[in-house]
């Protein structure tokens, strides 16, 4: 996994306060207004997220780049792969 | 066997319809094919516009109902509605409506929220669910 000091975001969405499936759903939104090989971070205080978000990303076969902690919420990061 | 989450909607209260959107979020997120079928009061919470009004909640439950509601006003949580298009938005969700509740209430697909797809029997439902991974009841 890369350090998040590596990684350019080209869009960031704040779900901070959105419950399960909230999070995920800005995800896919975000996902799906991306172009190819954009990079998109999700921000969640949702304790899902941290499953659920990368067996999306698994299973609609993008580039998970990982998850990152920060004060009481997670920056996850991936890249649009098609 | 196809990808399918088969979901009898009977209930009609708010806390079972959350549950309801939910799993076919999820589901919709999975890449499953999603059937709701909505019965009795599950059918009725789908009359146009009764989504805004209804406060209703289980039975077995109901001690928490005005904590629930607040909580969901407080937390801006979207209403199961909200959830369900959002879910149609992602993924291939439908919604078929009992044909023999509508008769027993009166009512037509117009007087449904346009989210429903159309209306059918059981059968055609049990014809399809049986082809599907899981069908749930709630």
């Amino acid at each position: 996994m890369p350090e998040l000091t590596d990684i350019t975001i080209d869009k960031e969405i704040d779900a901070r306060g959105s419950f399960c499936p909230g999070p995920l759903m800005e995800l896919i939104r975000g996902m799906k207004a991306l172009p190819v090989g954009g990079v998109l971070a999700v921000l969640s205080g949702d304790p899902g997220s941290a499953k659920d978000i990368p067996a999306w990303i698994q299973k609609a076969r993008h580039e998970y780049l990982g998850a990152f902690p920060e004060q009481g919420y997670t920056r996850f990061v991936a890249r649009k792969s098609h | 066997m196809e990808d399918r989450m088969s979901i009898i909607v009977y209930s009609g209260t708010v806390d079972k319809l959350m549950a309801v959107s939910t799993l076919a979020t999820g589901g919709a997120a999975m890449g499953l094919d999603v059937e709701l079928f909505i019965t009795f009061w599950g059918l009725e919470a789908f009359r146009k516009d009764a989504y805004k009004s209804n406060m209703r909640i289980s039975k077995d439950f109901e001690d928490y109902a005005p904590i629930m509601m607040e909580q969901m006003i407080a937390k801006k949580v979207p209403s199961w509605m909200e959830t369900l298009k959002g879910a149609m938005e992602i993924g291939n969700v439908k919604i078929y409506a009992c044909s023999m509740t509508m008769e027993l209430f009166d009512l037509k697909l117009d007087d449904l929220e346009p989210v429903v797809t159309e209306v059918t029997g059981v059968a055609t439902f049990v014809e399809r669910a049986k082809e599907g991974r899981m069908t749930l009841f709630i």
